[in-house]
């Protein structure tokens, strides 16, 4: 896995592929903030950065979508009124999941009721490594149900699984319950994505597009911060799956430092120079 | 979702948006590998790269003219512009070679202290990392490969033969179980155009390092790697005549491999080649090693990791553009997974990049020649009137230059001759097998007997066909790795003698 993803690593990607690709990543990119220290005002800030991340280039953006606490989702939503960006909120008691059913349910029905128009839900990671599979899915399956018409994103916190083999079966068990979305991490446990564990997961939507036809998407994220690892990410995912998930309806990155580098390439494809990081947008 | 987020470039939506995606479609679910997002071309730069039009011999530490005055052109296959002119050595400069690498024996080398001469095989080491780039781009546009394979396989290999071989050097009497050795003397080494740098590594480091003088002869088409060898060893300050580099057609192998001052013939090439200097050499007390020809036969299990199978049954027979003596060229599916393993190598081989040698992106570089291209047409061609069916990348090939898209065969039968010659081209033969048993009948139902490769989750199982595959190097669940401590050779019509590591040393030295 780790070979075949390091051999997509060194496709060497110049000019205007470099520019559409990254003008691709930043659409698809789930602008994200989540700290105990997130208030609306912060919020509101990075609303307006998902809407418009580059004044000086509005073929940037807007990105897909912000990604935060289920508390600050109504913020978030008037902040995007009127707007496609969409609002993402983690539940079923992120980023751990250890949690009682009941309490994950409510978690991701209060979210959607606030306006979240996507939910990232976290798998029972204990249930999963203590073979108790079927837990693992019914949870799935009774949040997906949860989130009524929001499309639901299954976080399989790589990180603590261990294996290949276990995303490989986490990723099988997501998609049969019902995930519109499968997704690494939460962002909180090293490693989070890799470009090995996205390989992973990418395969096991391929095989599940076979046997059924049905796209489920991808989103790696936690830990990609640089505009060559998000093409990487590109990569993977135009010679895995093909030209169909090339869009952000079926790819997200869950990122939050990536848009600043993103941009300050874009800049210097544009004007030839580099800016100084001082120059772009911090919220 | 809305589709006003898909605000994605012309080409890349291809559902109406909102579409339920968890309708099933009425044809089988494809995948489309098109040109959503393409890489731009991203061409090696070789402006920095000087080949001289004139290439001399390199013969007794000097840069000679052939005495005949005659050259021959070298092409590069994926532009079929000439790259330079070539001195054609004959029976006399071979004469001259191998007088000046046995006086070079007699009087520096085999007096030299053995932890001298693995100085010297560093410094080749060295020098081959500080020339990466160069050798690289050069052997990419003498051979044709992709870039980055000779960038990324090739020069490092070649390198690591000769930091290898340099550690043994003054080892060797540790090498033996503690019995007494000698170097044979003069070695003539005959090498092929498929890997044209690092075969000869192969060749001249081992020879080298146990205290024998070479005389190489590369391949009449790709000489270019071996002469900046020649250079490097020249910078490299070895004695003079230690190595020498004639270069020429078959005749000048030929005589290579007869002169009387030659104490070992090392060769790399076609079976038939070998046949003919086995016949050669028989009675005249010469060593011999053979390197020949392969079919060799990749074995995947049902429960095998069928993904990563793939990447290894796509490494084995397009690497180098199937041009591997090496190469995974039948691939013997067990039949339950067999529908499986052949779609997703059909969407594999969908994404590999077909193109200029010098692109960094490309993935499958030129055949090598006009003739070998024409070979692969021929046996192609031969696979579809046998009646099986044929797959083949739908990529667009360059104009100029020898291309050959990537192409398996499924429904082949083991008597076909797809099956059974070696094509040596990214044709790959695909059955199927139901038990163990019959996938080694199979397996080991050819004249070849190189390499072979199993893919399963079972250890034992490995165990199990790895010993019943008749094959001198058998790979499990990957493909084609090589290192220079591994030992790499045939049996069967794939010849004899290993090269790299213990057994390799055997090779170019007495032992008593």
């Amino acid at each position: 896995m780790e070979e075949r993803a390091a051999a997509l690593g060194t496709r060497s990607l110049k000019r205007e592929a470099k520019v559409a690709g990254l003008k691709l990543a930043v659409r698809m990119m789930d602008l994200t903030t989540l700290e105990g220290k997130d208030t609306p005002g912060k919020v509101r800030a990075m609303c307006c950065k998902a809407l418009v991340p580059w004044a000086d280039d509005p073929s940037i953006g807007p990105v897909a979508a912000v990604c935060v606490y289920p508390n600050l989702v109504a913020v978030a939503k008037r902040a995007l009124a009127g707007s496609a960006v969409k609002v993402a909120s983690v539940a079923t008691a992120f980023p751990a999941g250890q949690s009682p059913l009941d309490v994950k349910l409510a978690d991701a029905r209060r979210a959607v009721e606030l306006g979240a128009d996507e939910i990232d839900m976290v798998i029972d990671r204990g249930a999963m490594l203590s073979g108790d599979y079927a837990q693992v899915f019914d949870e799935i399956a009774a949040t997906k149900d949860a989130c009524g018409g929001a499309h639901l994103k299954v976080i399989l916190e790589t990180g603590e699984l261990g294996s290949y083999d276990v995303v490989r079966k986490a990723s099988e068990m997501a998609i049969a319950a019902g995930a519109d979305f499968i997704k690494t991490s939460t962002g909180k446990v090293q490693p989070a994505a890799t470009p090995a564990v996205t390989l992973v997961m990418l395969e096991a939507i391929r095989d599940h597009y076979y046997a059924t036809g049905r796209r489920v998407g991808m989103k790696p994220a936690g830990g990609v911060r640089s505009a060559k690892q998000s093409l990487h990410y590109l990569v993977l995912v135009k010679e895995t799956l093909g030209d169909a998930w090339l869009k952000p309806d079926l790819f997200r990155f869950g990122a939050s430092a990536l848009l600043e580098d993103i941009l300050m390439q874009l800049e210097k494809e544009r004007t030839g120079v580099y800016q100084a990081s001082e120059d772009f947008s911090k919220d | 979702m809305s589709g006003e987020i898909d605000r994605v470039e012309k080409g890349v939506a291809h559902e109406d948006a909102g579409a339920p995606l968890t309708e099933a479609p009425a044809s089988p679910p494809a995948l489309d590998f098109g040109g959503a997002w393409d890489y731009a071309p991203a061409p090696e730069a070789t402006d920095h790269v000087h080949i001289a039009p004139r290439q001399q011999l390199f013969v007794g530490g000097r840069w000679v003219a052939a005495r005949s005055g005659r050259h021959f052109d070298t092409v590069s296959p994926g532009t079929e512009e000439k790259l330079a002119e070539v001195a054609e050595a004959d029976a006399r400069d071979v004469d001259d070679a191998v007088q000046a690498a046995r006086l070079a024996y007699d009087r520096y080398w085999s007096k030299m202290r053995a932890s001298d001469r693995a100085k010297c095989l560093f410094r080749i080491a060295r020098a081959i990392q500080e020339k990466a780039r160069e050798l690289a781009i050069v052997e990419s546009m003498d051979g044709g490969k992709p870039i980055k394979e000779s960038r990324d396989v090739d020069v490092p290999l070649a390198a690591a033969h000769f930091f290898y071989h340099a550690g043994w050097a003054d080892k060797l009497d540790h090498a033996f179980q503690g019995r007494a050795w000698r170097p044979l003397g003069v070695a003539g080494q005959i090498i092929p155009w498929n890997f044209p740098l690092l075969m000869a590594a192969w060749k001249i480091a081992p020879a080298l390092a146990c205290g024998n003088t070479v005389v190489l002869k590369p391949a009449e088409t790709t000489p270019l790697t071996a002469l900046l060898l020649a250079r490097i060893v020249e910078e490299a300050e070895l004695p003079p005549g230690v190595v020498n580099v004639v270069t020429g057609p078959g005749a000048t192998g030929a005589a290579l491999a007869a002169h009387g001052g030659v104490d070992k013939v090392a060769f790399t090439g076609s079976t038939a080649v070998g046949k003919t200097l086995q016949r050669a050499l028989a009675g005249t007390g010469k060593k011999l090693t053979l390197e020949l020809g392969g079919k060799g036969a990749h074995v995947v299990f049902a429960d095998a990791p069928i993904d990563q199978a793939i990447e290894g049954i796509v490494q084995g027979i397009y690497l180098n553009q199937g041009q591997v003596c090496c190469a995974g060229s039948r691939l013997l599916v067990e039949e339950s997974v067999h529908d499986l393993v052949v779609r997703k190598l059909e969407d594999r081989i969908a994404t590999l990049r077909v193109g200029d040698p010098l692109d960094k992106n490309t993935d499958v570089g030129a055949i090598h020649s006009r003739t070998q291209l024409d070979k692969i047409r021929r046996l192609v061609a031969a696979g579809e009137e046998e009646g099986a069916q044929r797959h083949t990348a739908p990529c667009a090939l360059p104009t100029r230059g020898y291309f050959f898209a990537p192409t398996f065969f499924t429904g082949v039968a083991s008597s076909s001759r797809i099956a059974r010659e070696e094509i040596f081209g990214p044709v790959l033969a695909v059955t199927t097998f139901r038990t163990p048993e019959e996938a080694i009948e199979k397996a080991n139902n050819t004249m070849y007997g190189l390499s072979a490769g199993v893919w399963t989750d079972k250890g034992a199982k490995i165990l199990w066909m790895a010993q019943h595959l008749k094959a001198g190097v058998v790979w499990a669940n990957t493909y084609g790795k090589l290192d220079p401590s591994s030992p790499f050779g045939g049996i069967k019509e794939s010849g004899f003698g290993r090269e790299g590591g213990r057994q390799g040393l055997l090779e170019y030295t007495e032992v008593e």
